[in-house]
C-alpha cells in the first residue's frame, strides 16, 4: 500500500482563477470565448455538432472505431431528452454554450503561492489535515521535486506492469491497447442508456483504463489520485475496469479535499466488468464544489455507473460516500448475470444547504443463486434533499436469488427532505427479497444531552453523523474512511444553529 | 394528596454523612430571584437558593412545581426562558455561559428521562465528554488505553455491566440501566455541582441502593448535589443536608431530612395543588 499521504496528491488540478459559481456567467465567459474564429488545439468554442465530435476525436487522435461509436452516439442524442422522474431540480442546461474540449491546463497557469488561493478553501484543507505541501498540489501550485507525483506514480507503475495491470488513462488505453477498449467500450453501459450516458459516450473527454489479468490480486488499491497528465478531465470522464477470471482489484475514486471545477456541467460514466470469480470494489468519495450557503452554483453531477457480473461466482461492489455536488443523480448498478455472482451497494450521501441528491442503484438478478446487498445512509440538513432511489430486478430463471435492502434517512432541522423510492420487480417465485427503511431525526433533546455532557453541538452532529454511517465507512478503505469521517463533520458545519 | 408509601429499612445516619454541613465557604449557587416561563407560562415565580460546597440539597415539590424547570436552568436549556433573576456559580453569572461551557466548567444534570442517542457507542460519548472537559482545562486528552482504565474503574462504583459500554448512549437500556449510566457519567466528568433529577425514579430497591451508594461515593468537600426527588425514599439513602419544598413557583418551605419525612406523612399541605399529583 502507498503512504496514505501520498494517495492524497492530487491529480486533478484545481484551477484556483476565480471560480465562477453562477452557471449564466460562466456559459456567457465561454460564449465570448467562441468568437475567437480561428481553431486552437488547446480549447473548443462551445457548442456540439458533428464537427465538434470530429474535432475532439481528431485532436486526441483516435482510431476510426471510436470516431464512429461517438458519433453513433452524438446521432442518438440527439433524438433524446433530459430524463425527468427524478426529484432534482435545476435551471435548464444549454448544451450549446459548453465547450466540449479543454486541453489540460498547464500548472504555469495556475496560482503562484498559497497567499493567491481562496482562503475558505484553504482553511477546509487545515480541517482535513492535509500538509502544506499538499495543500499547494491540491490548489494547482506547482511544486518542487521534493513533492512530485510523477515519480511516485512512475514507481507504482513499474511494480503494476511486473503483474500484468494497466493501469492508464483512458486516452493511453485508447492509443496502446485499442483493441481492449474496442471489445469492452459499451458493453455495461450502451450508448444508447440515457440521456447523460449518450452524451458522454459522444464527447467523453478523458478517464482511467483498468484491466487487471487472470489470477491476478491487483497488488495495490488504484487511485485516481495518481493517475498521470488526467487533469481537467471532470466534465465528462470515462471510466472501464476489466477484471479477467479469478483476479481482484479495488478502486479509489476522487478524493476528499474539496475540488472546485469551472465546469458546471459533470456527465461521467463508468462500466465495470467483472469475469468468472473475479471481484471489484469500487469506492468513491465525490466532494465537488456544492454551491455556496444559499444554493448559488455547484457542480450538477448526473454520473452513470453500472458493473456487470459476466462470469459465475463474481462479485461488484460499490461504495460511495457522496458530499459534493449541487445536483447529484446517480444510480451505481450490478447486472448479476454469472450463476452464485454478486452485487453491494453501500452509500453515504450527504445534503446540505439547498443541495439535491437522487441516488441509489440498480440490482438485475439474471442467474441463479445470486445475491445483492443495498445499504443506504441519506443525511439531509438545511434544505437539503435526499432521496434513495433503488431497483431490484430478479429474472424469471434467477433461481433463489436474494437481495437485503436497507435505507436509513436522517434528518436535520425541519427544511430538509428525505424520499424513499424502493422498486422490486420480481418475475421468479424462489427469489427473497427485503426491504427495510427508517427515517430518524437528530433531536433538540439529544443535541442537549450531548452539550451537557461538554460536547459542543457541531461535535454532537458529527458523533451522530458519524455513528449513523458506520456501517458504510467499515466498507471503505481505512485512509478512506477516515478522511470520509472528517469530510461528513466539514460538511455539516453550520447545520447546527 | 396521595403519597406512595414504599416500605423500607431504615439504615443507620453515620455521623461522617453530617460532616458537610458546616462551613462558612463563598456559595458554589446563588439562585436570586428567578422567573422562568416556558411557552410564555410562568413556572418559576421568584425563587431563592444558595447552596455551598459539600453540601447536598433535596428539592421535592408535587408533579409540574417546575422542579424539572429548575434542573434545566440551571444546565442552560433553551426552551425555557429566564425572564427575571440573577444565577451565580462559583462567583461567575451562569445565565450568560453556554450549555457546554457550563458542563465543562462543572455543571451536571442526570436527566429525569435520558434519552437514547442510536448509533453512537456510549464509550465514544464518553471519551468526547472527558476530553471535552479536559481540553477546556488546558489538560492532554487521554487516550483509548488511559480512558478504558479509568472507566474500567469508575464502572465498579454503579456496578453497571461492561457490556453497556460497548451499545449505543442508553439504546435498549433499562430505566435503571440509564439512571445508572447517567451516575456513571457524573463519576467520570466529576463536577463542582450535580443535578440529579429525579434519579431515584422507577428503580426498585436494590437498583435504589446501588445508585445512591454511587451517589453517596461522589460526596466531597468540593462538590455540591442537588437532588430533586418526588419521595422522600432515596432520602434514607443518600442523606440531604437541607430539604427544600418546592410549589408556587418558590421554595416555600425549607428543613432538614425530618421535613421530608413530615411531608411523607402530611403531604405538602397545599390544598390548591391536591389534584395535581
Ligand atoms: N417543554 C415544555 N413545554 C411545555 N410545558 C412544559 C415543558 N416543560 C415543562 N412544562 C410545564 O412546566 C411545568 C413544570 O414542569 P416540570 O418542571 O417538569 O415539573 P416537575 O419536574 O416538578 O414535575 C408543568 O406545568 C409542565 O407541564
Ligand atoms: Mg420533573
Amino acid at each position: 500500500m502507498p503512504e496514505a499521504s501520498l494517495l492524497k496528491i492530487g491529480f486533478k488540478i484545481i484551477n484556483m482563477e476565480t471560480i465562477e459559481t453562477d452557471l449564466d456567467s460562466v456559459l456567457k465567459q465561454e460564449y465570448q470565448h467562441g468568437f475567437v474564429t480561428d481553431v486552437d488545439e488547446s480549447f473548443l468554442p462551445p457548442g456540439l455538432t458533428e464537427q465538434t465530435i470530429r474535432q475532439i476525436s481528431a485532436i486526441k487522435k483516435e482510431p476510426e472505431f471510436l470516431l464512429e461509436w461517438r458519433l453513433k452516439a452524438f446521432e442518438r442524442w440527439l433524438t433524446l431528452r433530459e430524463p425527468e422522474w427524478s426529484t432534482i431540480h435545476h435551471p435548464p442546461i444549454n448544451y450549446q454554450e459548453i465547450s466540449y474540449y479543454a486541453a489540460p491546463k498547464s500548472l504555469e497557469d495556475g496560482p503562484k503561492s498559497l497567499d493567491e488561493v481562496d482562503p475558505k478553501l484553504l482553511e477546509t484543507y487545515e480541517k482535513l489535515g492535509i500538509p502544506i505541501e499538499e495543500q499547494k498540489a491540491l490548489s494547482g501550485i506547482a511544486v518542487d521535486a521534493v513533492f512530485d507525483s510523477v515519480s511516485v506514480a512512475t514507481t507504482f507503475k513499474a511494480e503494476l506492469e511486473k503483474v500484468g495491470v494497466i493501469f492508464c488513462s483512458f486516452s493511453e488505453a485508447v492509443q496502446n491497447h485499442p483493441d481492449l477498449v474496442q471489445k469492452y467500450l459499451g458493453t455495461v453501459v450502451p450508448q444508447t442508456d440515457n440521456f447523460f450516458a449518450t452524451l458522454n459516450s459522444a464527447v467523453f473527454s478523458d478517464g482511467a483504463f483498468v484491466y487487471i489479468p487472470k489470477g491476478v490480486r491487483c497488488p495495490m488499491e488504484l487511485s485516481s489520485y495518481f493517475r498521470i497528465n488526467a487533469t481537467n478531465t471532470g466534465q465528462f470522464e470515462r471510466t472501464l475496469i476489466i477484471a479477467e477470471e479469478g483476479s481482484y482489484v479495488s478502486y479509489l475514486e476522487g478524493c476528499t479535499a474539496p475540488q472546485r471545477d469551472e465546469n458546471q456541467l459533470h456527465a461521467a460514466v463508468v462500466e465495470l466488468v467483472a469475469m468468472e470469480g473475479a471481484e471489484i470494489r469500487y469506492s468513491t468519495i465525490q466532494n465537488w464544489y456544492p454551491g455556496d450557503e444559499n444554493g448559488k452554483g455547484g457542480i450538477y453531477n448526473f454520473v452513470t455507473k453500472r458493473g456487470i457480473c459476466k462470469g459465475d461466482n463474481a462479485k461488484i461492489s460499490w461504495t460511495q460516500v457522496e458530499t459534493g455536488s449541487a445536483v447529484t443523480w446517480k444510480y451505481p448498478s450490478v447486472i448479476l448475470k454469472g450463476d452464485n455472482s454478486s452485487g453491494e451497494f453501500y452509500s453515504v450521501a450527504l445534503t446540505n444547504n439547498y443541495q439535491q441528491a437522487d441516488t441509489g442503484t440498480k440490482m438485475t438478478h439474471i442467474g441463479k443463486n445470486t445475491h445483492s446487498t443495498i445499504i443506504s445512509k441519506g443525511i439531509s440538513a438545511g434544505h437539503g434533499q435526499n432521496a434513495y432511489r433503488g431497483l431490484v430486478k430478479i429474472a424469471k430463471n434467477a433461481d433463489n436469488s436474494r437481495n437485503f435492502s436497507q435505507c436509513d434517512s436522517l434528518l436535520m432541522g425541519n427544511k430538509s427532505g428525505a424520499h424513499t423510492f424502493p422498486y422490486i420487480e420480481v418475475k421468479n417465485p424462489t427469489a427473497q427479497v427485503e426491504h427495510e427503511a427508517t427515517t430518524s431525526k437528530i433531536g433538540e433533546d439529544q443535541l442537549f444531552l450531548c452539550q451537557q455532557r461538554g460536547i459542543s453541538a457541531e461535535d454532537a452532529v458529527s458523533l451522530i453523523v458519524n455513528g449513523f454511517c458506520k456501517e458504510i465507512f467499515k466498507k471503505l478503505p481505512m485512509e478512506f474512511a477516515v478522511e470520509a469521517r472528517k469530510l461528513l463533520s466539514i460538511s455539516l458545519e453550520g447545520s447546527v444553529g | 394528596m396521595k403519597i406512595k408509601k414504599t416500605p423500607f429499612k431504615l439504615r443507620p445516619i453515620v455521623n461522617s454523612e453530617r460532616r458537610h454541613v458546616n462551613n462558612n465557604r463563598k456559595p458554589m449557587l446563588e439562585i436570586q430571584n428567578l422567573h422562568v416561563n416556558v411557552e410564555d407560562k410562568k413556572i418559576l415565580d421568584g425563587l431563592n437558593l444558595t447552596i455551598k460546597p459539600g453540601e447536598v440539597h433535596a428539592i421535592m415539590g408535587p408533579n409540574g412545581s417546575g422542579k424539572s424547570t429548575l434542573a434545566n436552568v440551571l444546565a442552560g436549556r433553551e426552551t425555557y426562558q429566564v425572564t427575571h433573576g440573577k444565577i451565580q456559580f462559583g462567583g461567575q453569572d451562569l445565565l450568560e455561559m453556554s450549555t457546554e461551557l457550563r458542563s465543562r466548567e462543572g455543571v451536571f444534570l442526570a436527566f429525569q428521562n435520558p434519552i437514547e442517542i442510536p448509533g453512537v457507542n456510549n464509550m465514544v460519548f464518553l471519551k468526547a465528554a472527558l476530553n471535552a472537559k479536559r481540553s477546556h482545562q488546558g489538560l492532554e486528552e487521554l487516550d483509548a488505553a488511559d480512558f478504558l482504565k479509568l472507566i474500567r474503574q469508575k464502572i465498579k462504583t454503579v456496578k453497571m455491566d461492561e457490556g453497556l459500554l460497548h451499545r449505543s448512549v442508553n439504546e435498549g437500556f433499562s430505566g435503571g440501566e440509564k439512571k445508572r449510566n447517567e451516575i456513571l457519567q457524573m463519576a467520570i466528568l466529576e463536577p463542582k455541582l450535580a443535578i440529579l433529577d429525579e434519579t431515584d425514579s422507577g428503580l426498585d430497591v436494590d437498583a435504589l441502593q446501588i445508585v445512591s451508594e454511587g451517589i453517596n461515593s461522589l460526596r466531597s468537600p468540593d462538590r455540591s448535589i442537588i437532588l430533586v426527588t418526588h419521595y422522600q425514599r432515596i432520602l434514607n439513602y443518600v442523606v440531604p443536608d437541607y430539604v427544600h419544598i418546592l410549589a408556587k413557583g418558590k421554595i416555600i418551605r425549607s428543613g432538614d431530612k425530618a421535613l421530608a419525612l413530615e411531608i411523607e406523612e402530611k403531604g405538602y399541605g397545599l390544598n390548591d395543588l391536591s389534584q395535581s399529583a
